[in-house]
């Protein structure tokens, strides 16, 4: 007997939970989600790796490509300046959507990996350097750990690493206690995407500026979510991904204060991040085009700016209120299940579920699920060393979007049983 | 549309439940590590070779039920077989795994016959072969470890 049997019935899902969010109104958007796959319903529970994307999205991508396309920035003639005004117009979109101060502190990549890459190769190659320390913390993906490995490597400087209680909370006392004067960068992720953790982001920040030491902080699980102010936050550097939000893949955005952005090297070198060319001396556009070599994913930047459009239409907090009382209700629905023990179970969380069964390897749970058109993530999630932190060679992780519903949950929760009843 | 039941044979989750030969062997003379990075399965293939002959085989480490099924069963069938015969048997297994079809050799199977449902998930396949591989390479005396990757 599982704890969903005492809860109320909210009969139909239209108004889900009393938050204002017409899901159902919402999952129209969603072409894909109207599929079935091997025969049932699809319920798509990925969304940490990546995010389905509405009607409006997929139409801006062939409107720009049917209507708009030139390329950008050169052209005198009328479609380069009606593309170039679409996508600085993203860039604003986006400069708004973070609140950030001024869209030339939004330098657009391919994604967060790109980003952080970035940072690594142009600030980090400038500021660290032999027996300085790059300090990150146990929950991080491997695009916030290897970028800082291959730097520590080439400069002989150190990488560090914050610890994490059972929970999969980072221990803020210890954090503080690894920040020395030879630290010369913070990389952090907003959100943990194997353990849904939401990290105390103005205190790790605060702690670190008090030293002087930047920080870099991966959004990527955390832009989909919930609102993210880069005024409130202070931080440095930002990095997320478009594909996580709702956007095209291959579509990213670099957050970094202008000052820093200003004072660090190129990160590629081509066309676009020039303002002069000779044979013996280039001189570098101005931001951010000084970071965007080369013709960029043009149609990508303006579908990600149409994502946040419909975003902002739903309205982040309603959000991110709908998709908490999801994961709560999923947490109580799975976590009742003899046998089924949640990784992850902090405090402040967002969108993941991580769990396994005893007794069951996560590949065997993700195979059954699969057949009853349930798509989760199993293995590791790019975050081995969280799943060594845990004793664990791998999880099953759900994860949610604001277009899943407490049916969904409920249908998960049923093809926990019917795995363990295969393996029984 | 497959059918789990095609995957998850009673055999193989009995052998995935009570792993034979699920232990190191400690005069063994060859042994090697596999690991499929995907999704974190980790053997170790210990065998012990006298001349040419399989005379022992054991394994250790952490993986699904397909693959852990797949290892003990191996054991099973390997043992006391020439380093040829086992070569040609993970031939024929990987055919079938890939295939669904052995062919000819269907009988040379024996018991490992019920992992032909392996064919119709194919994100499994390395699954079902990785201790094979891991016992490929301590039979030609690898060093490094083995990955699916």
């Amino acid at each position: 007997m599982t704890t969903a049997a005492k809860l109320p019935s909210t009969g139909s899902s239209a108004h889900a939970f009393g938050t204002g969010i017409n899901v159902e109104k919402i999952r129209r958007d969603f072409p894909i989600l109207a599929r079935d796959v091997r025969g049932k319903k699809l319920v798509y529970l990925d969304n940490a790796a990546t995010s389905q994307k509405p009607r409006v999205v997929i139409d801006a991508l062939s409107h720009y490509y049917e209507q708009e396309n030139a390329n950008i920035h050169r052209g005198v003639h009328f479609l380069s300046e009606l593309a170039t005004a679409e996508h600085e117009r993203a860039r604003q979109t986006v400069r708004s959507f973070i609140n950030a101060p001024d869209a030339k502190e939004i330098v657009f990549v391919r994604g967060t990996t790109e980003a952080i890459n970035l940072v690594a190769q142009t600030y980090g190659r400038v500021h660290v350097g032999p027996g300085d320390e790059v300090l990150i913390t146990t929950m991080e993906h491997h695009s916030n750990i290897v970028p800082w490995q291959l730097l520590c490597e080439e400069k002989g400087a150190k990488l560090r690493v914050a610890p994490i209680n059972d929970d999969g909370e980072l221990l803020l006392e210890e954090f503080a206690k690894l920040l020395t004067p030879r630290t010369k960068i913070v990389a952090v992720a907003h959100v943990s995407n194997a353990l849904g953790t939401v990290n105390p982001l103005r205190q790790i920040i605060q702690l670190a500026h008090q030293k002087n030491i930047p920080v870099l902080v991966d959004g990527a699980q955390a832009v989909p979510h919930m609102k993210v102010d880069m005024q409130v936050l202070d931080c440095d550097f930002y990095a997320f991904s478009s594909h996580k939000m709702f956007g095209p893949t291959g579509m990213g955005v670099l957050y970094g204060k202008a000052s820093l952005l200003e004072a660090m090297p190129p990160y590629q070198g081509g066309g676009e991040m020039i303002s002069s060319v000779t044979f013996e001396k280039t001189t570098y556009n101005k931001l951010p085009f000084k970071f965007e070599a080369g013709t960029p994913n043009i149609a990508g930047a303006i579908a990600l700016g149409v994502a946040i459009e419909y975003l902002n239409q739903i309205g982040m907090n309603k959000i991110t209120a709908y998709e908490h009382e999801l994961l709560e209700y999923a947490t109580r629905k799975v976590s009742a299940i003899s046998g089924v023990r949640l990784i992850g179970t902090a405090k402040e969380k967002a969108g993941v579920l991580s769990f396994v069964i005893e007794g069951i390897h996560p590949h065997d749970v993700g195979t059954i699920l699969d057949q009853e058109g349930i798509a989760i993530r199993t293995g590791h999630h790019c975050a081995q060393p969280i799943m060594d932190r845990f004793g664990i060679p791998a999880t099953a992780r759900a994860s949610f979007a604001f277009y899943n519903t407490k049916e969904e949950v409920d249908a998960l929760a049923t093809g926990i049983l019917k795995v363990q009843e295969v393996f029984a | 549309m497959p059918d789990l039941r095609d995957l998850y044979q009673e055999v193989i989750l009995e052998h995935s439940k009570a792993p034979r030969n699920f232990h190191t062997i400690a005069q063994a003379n060859q042994k090697a590590e596999g690991f499929n990075p995907l999704c974190g399965d980790h053997f170790t293939v210990y065998v012990t070779v006298d001349g040419d002959a399989i005379q022992d085989i054991g394994f250790q480490g952490s993986g699904c039920a397909i693959s852990k099924a797949s290892a003990s069963m191996m054991t099973q069938a390997v043992k006391g077989k020439s380093k040829a015969e086992a070569k040609k048997l993970f031939d024929t297994f990987h055919k079938l795994v890939t295939t669904g079809e052995a062919n000819g050799d269907r009988n040379d199977l024996g018991k490992l016959a019920v992992f032909s449902g392996v064919s119709e998930f194919p994100v499994r396949v390395k699954c079902a072969t990785l201790a094979w591989h891991t016992l490929q390479a301590a039979l030609e005396g690898k060093q490094e470890k083995v990955s699916t990757e």
